[in-house]
């Protein structure tokens, strides 16, 4: 078959590429051959965008046991134990086939974690829709939920937390990003790089079919009109066999079988042997009429090139096969030799022993293009949004407005469609700042967020990456852990584009500055480029994944108010910013101005005082401000147990609105019973941070005084309709 | 006491249960799907998950499974037996618990702590709560929502062989406080001969006070007794 013009532009390369490819080669590639280089220089696999820009943040510290460039990345929680976590996106599949394209987002982020010998505890996402007015995005939302929940609930594993945003930007990309956590021990981690000779390479797992057949490259590219025509690029998920991978992976991992494993994922059984044989600098060779096939007559391309889920590729130590054979076939799974390890550094392709394709490894792995796209600063914008020429509005009713809008609405009605609780270790559940769990068997617990503001992101790229992540850490402080690490996925727009590509290297930056700052590495992730659909891109959304430690899980903490008579203060300043709020926007509909400012040095020493105090078994309940600013903070702690709170107005105040509604960033409500009052307020005082006393808890009513006085049940209902009603 | 907890393909309460079970001291196996031999027990757990996937009706294909003649077998000559969830969806596809678990009526998989009333207290299932006792309990399910012929019905009610009622925190028993479109709010039943018991709610999940509450406790314990 003669390689075309526009057989090189539809698997997605560029004219220049495919020369780069014809010098690699030193000679023209076959469509076998021209298909897997497509497969492994997308974007998707490649990181040919973003690799430059990704190599500047910070990934060290001593909690880091395996930093980004493994399937997972790996952290140290004391003891023996070490905490396997990351996040990935499945955007595109997930608009062109909600149900499917969501479940297989989180059974593959939860083979990145198994593949690492960890057993997953929690799984979490980060799900961005269109407007609700939109046509598509109800029944997007319906598909998207029950998918994620589909999966998980069926394999087993409780989906912990995780944030369902509503925002225009997205009425034609969604966003679904899964992340998944496990637990391992230190000394049981397994990577994916390949090691020895003649060692046999072992396909495992579910047979191949003719699904997700470019599946990435799909994934790296804007959508279109005929987006619809893509449904064969998405994959179907099966996640009782992925259960039955996951025992069978863990039980073979409890001896030294097993040299490398990596799970077959975006670009299948192209990048997975690959991945190993670069990693070993190493060549492999693969029989293809051995790999176990769902469908007759496949060809070379089409099984180099499925997507099929639930699917691993193992190499295996001499004389073990036998053993791990027999554990494979005890939970039904398909176990194949199906090649080995060579040293030609080559990946070689046979079918009934004719060799049907052979691509140098370096040339489809480190020689793969990078690109130092063109990219442009945006400035911190200075149209100022003037609050007084604004129409003036009752506090109470702006509160309602933000407490029965589509994002702060209360989201039961998704996270009740998740298993929470099964593997009995889920100590704090979704609609707490971070999910807590227990590590099995002890007393020691991590605490787990996803946070994104892609608002702030848009507004001013540099402070909303320092901002979402500085976010995320205060929701791990607030339940009393110590933050640790983060996984990242970033999400942007067309990269060719250059203030898109702006976006995208500046968001980082502040990320950078952020993780630094806080001794915050980011230990794995995932880039998703090209979301949008016309030439109209997303705005950037970054989201954030963090995970802490909670030393001895004695009492899990949450936010919500414990008793009446408690004394209620707020740690740091409050400047009052309405700029890019949700204020502004649930009742103006303005969207406009600068986000916050983040000032590290604060957001430091108030996250730490914060813990301390914690620490000291000090604190009733904390809170971080957020999204809707103190006020709707301060509401959301009085629901779960119906106890109020009485605030008086500052003294020396200027404007209220900005008072109760503004988002300066560093901010934390704590309630703290009143004997241990002074002994607070002194730690506070000498650890030279900011607070004001803000008042007291009281029964049912939300009172400020000369203001507003609600029953809480009432404030209750009104946070609870919204989706019921949609 | 001596319990076994089946384990298939796609069960995933499997380890929660065991975990339950040893806190309470029983001295617990777990039995594989492939078994043909049940080791002797006094407690035999089905626990929840989706066994074989659920691909087909939820539980057939394990009512079908080689370890299930045992089960049956066993609970014939009187075996204690308990089947939480997908447990319950299988003892139903067994034909050893009458009635059948149908989809949610809001279509929808459904995870929250509801309440139950403890209708029958006088079983080795429930001697330790009180009567009408409202505890709060877990549940995890897409098809919980129990139905049976009247027939059936009435010989539950007047045999008192309900076990489990869905109320509210005070104990209503309502439509309201009906998570899943259950018959007459049924959340377990007892076999007639009151030997197994078959409920949609996670007592296992209920034994912890980090994790949720203690409303599980007596439910072992009672078989302890």
């Amino acid at each position: 078959m003669k390689i075309t013009d526009e057989i090189i532009r539809n698997h997605g390369l560029e004219l220049k590429e495919y020369k780069e490819i014809q010098k690699l080669l030193k000679r023209n590639p076959n469509l076998l051959e021209l298909g897997i280089f497509s497969a492994m220089w997308n974007e998707h696999c490649s990181y040919k965008s973003s690799r430059i820009h990704l190599k500047k943040l910070p990934t060290n510290g001593k909690q880091v046991i395996q930093g980004p460039g493994e399937n997972a990345g790996v952290i140290d929680i004391g003891d023996d134990d070490a905490i396997v976590f990351k996040i990935e996106s499945h955007n595109h599949p997930s608009y062109i086939e909600p149900y499917q394209g969501a479940a297989t987002g989180v059974g593959g982020i939860l083979r990145d974690v198994f593949t690492m010998g960890a057993r997953p505890i929690a799984l979490l996402n980060s799900i961005h829709f269109g407007s609700p007015s939109h046509p598509k995005t109800k029944s997007l939302l319906n598909g998207v939920v029950s998918g994620i929940g589909g999966y998980g609930n069926c394999i087993g594993i409780p989906t912990v937390a995780g944030e369902t945003k509503f925002d225009e930007t997205y009425n034609e990309n969604i966003l679904v990003n899964a992340m998944a956590v496990g637990h391992a021990k230190k000394e049981k981690i397994f990577y994916s790089k390949a090691k020895g000779l003649n060692k046999s390479v072992v396909y495992v797992g579910s047979k191949t079919g003719r699904d997700g057949i470019h599946g990435a490259s799909m994934a790296s590219a804007e959508f279109d009109d005929n987006s619809e025509e893509k449904k064969p690029t998405v994959q179907v998920g099966d996640p009782f066999t992925e259960k039955l991978l996951l025992e069978a992976c863990l039980e073979l991992m409890k001896d030294d079988s097993i040299i490398s494993i990596q799970d077959m994922g975006a670009a299948g059984l192209t990048s997975s042997s690959v991945e190993m044989a670069s990693k070993g600098s190493l060549g492999i060779e693969l029989n293809l009429d051995k790999v176990p096939c769902r469908e007759e007559n496949m060809t070379p391309y089409e099984i180099m090139l499925s997507e099929s889920q639930e699917r691993m590729l193992i190499i295996l130590e001499d004389g073990k096969e036998e053993n791990a054979k027999k554990i494979f076939e005890k939970w039904d799974l398909d176990f194949v030799i199906i090649g080995k390890t060579t040293n030609t550094k080559n990946l070689t392709l046979k079918l009934n022993g004719l060799i049907q394709g052979e691509i140098p490894i370096d040339a489809l792995a480190s020689m793969a293009p990078k690109y130092d796209r063109q990219w442009v600063k945006k400035k911190l914008p200075k149209n100022k949004v003037e609050i007084k020429n604004l129409k003036k509005i009752k506090t109470e009713d702006a509160l309602n407005k933000i407490l029965s809008s589509p994002n702060h609405s209360n989201k039961s009605w998704v996270t009740n469609q998740f298993d929470q609780m099964v593997m009995c270790d889920t100590a704090k559940r979704s609609g707490s700042d971070a999910a807590i769990i227990r590590i099995h068997n002890k007393d020691k617990a991590i605490a787990i967020s996803v946070d994104s503001s892609a608002n702030y992101c848009k507004s001013h790229p540099l402070t909303g990456g320092k901002q979402i992540v500085c976010e995320n850490w205060r929701n791990l402080i607030s339940v009393g852990a110590k933050p640790l690490a983060i996984t990242n996925c970033l999400n942007f727009g067309n990269p060719e584009n250059k203030e898109i590509m702006g976006e995208f290297a500046e968001c980082l930056e502040g990320i950078k500055e952020s993780c630094e700052f806080l001794n915050y590495p980011v230990v794995s992730g995932n880039v998703s480029f090209y979301n949008g659909t016309n030439k109209k891109n997303i705005k950037p959304t970054p989201v954030i994944g963090g995970v802490g430690l909670i030393n001895k899980l004695s009492y899990p903490l949450d936010h919500n108010f414990k008793k009446e008579n408690s004394i209620i203060i707020l740690i740091g300043k409050t400047f009052g910013h309405l700029e890019q709020s949700c204020f502004l926007k649930e009742n103006y509909s303005i969207v406009d101005g600068r986000p916050p400012e983040v000032n590290l040095l604060n957001e430091k020493n108030n996250g730490e005082l914060v813990l301390k105090l914690i620490n000291k078994n000090l604190i009733l309940s904390a809170h971080d401000v957020s999204s809707g600013g103190l006020i709707t903070a301060l509401c959301e702690m009085t629901f779960a147990n119906s106890i109020g709170v009485k605030t008086e107005k500052p003294k020396n105040l200027r404007n209220l609105t900005q008072y109760l509604f503004g988002e300066d960033q560093g901010r934390y409500i704590l309630e703290i019973d009143k004997k241990n009052y002074t002994t607070v307020e002194k730690i506070i005082k000498n650890a030279d941070v900011y607070f004001e006393n803000i008042g007291i808890t009281q029964k049912n009513y939300f009172e400020i005084s000369g203001e507003m006085k609600t029953a809480v049940n009432d404030l209750f209902k009104v946070n609870n309709q919204w989706y019921n009603n949609f | 006491m001596k319990s076994s907890v089946i384990v298939f393909p796609g069960s995933n309460c499997d380890r929660d249960i065991a975990v339950a079970l040893e806190k309470m001291q029983f001295k617990n196996q777990m039995v594989w799907h492939k078994e043909t031999n049940l080791p002797k027990s006094d407690l035999i757990v089905i626990p929840g998950g989706f066994s074989y996937g659920d691909y087909l009706r939820s539980g057939a294909i394990a009512g079908k499974s080689k370890i299930i003649g045992e089960v049956i077998k066993a609970a014939n000559s009187g075996c204690l037996v308990l089947g939480i969830c997908n447990g319950f969806q299988i003892l139903t596809e067994t034909g050893l618990l009458k009635g059948t678990l149908l989809r949610n009526r809001d279509l929808k998989f459904i995870n929250k702590d509801i309440h139950i009333k403890v209708i029958n207290n006088k079983t080795n299932f429930s001697l330790k709560y009180k009567k009408n006792q409202v505890l709060k309990m877990n549940i995890a399910h897409n098809e919980g929502n129990y139905f049976t012929n009247p027939k059936h019905l009435e010989e539950l009610e007047k045999n008192n062989l309900i076990a489990f009622k869905y109320c509210d925190e005070k104990g209503n028993i309502n439509n309201q406080s009906n998570p899943n479109g259950a018959i007459n709010n049924i959340a377990g039943i007892y076999n007639s001969k009151k030997n197994i018991l078959g409920m949609m709610p996670h007592p296992e999940r209920m034994v912890d006070k980090i994790i949720s509450n203690t409303d599980g406790v007596n439910l072992f314990s009672s078989l302890l007794n």
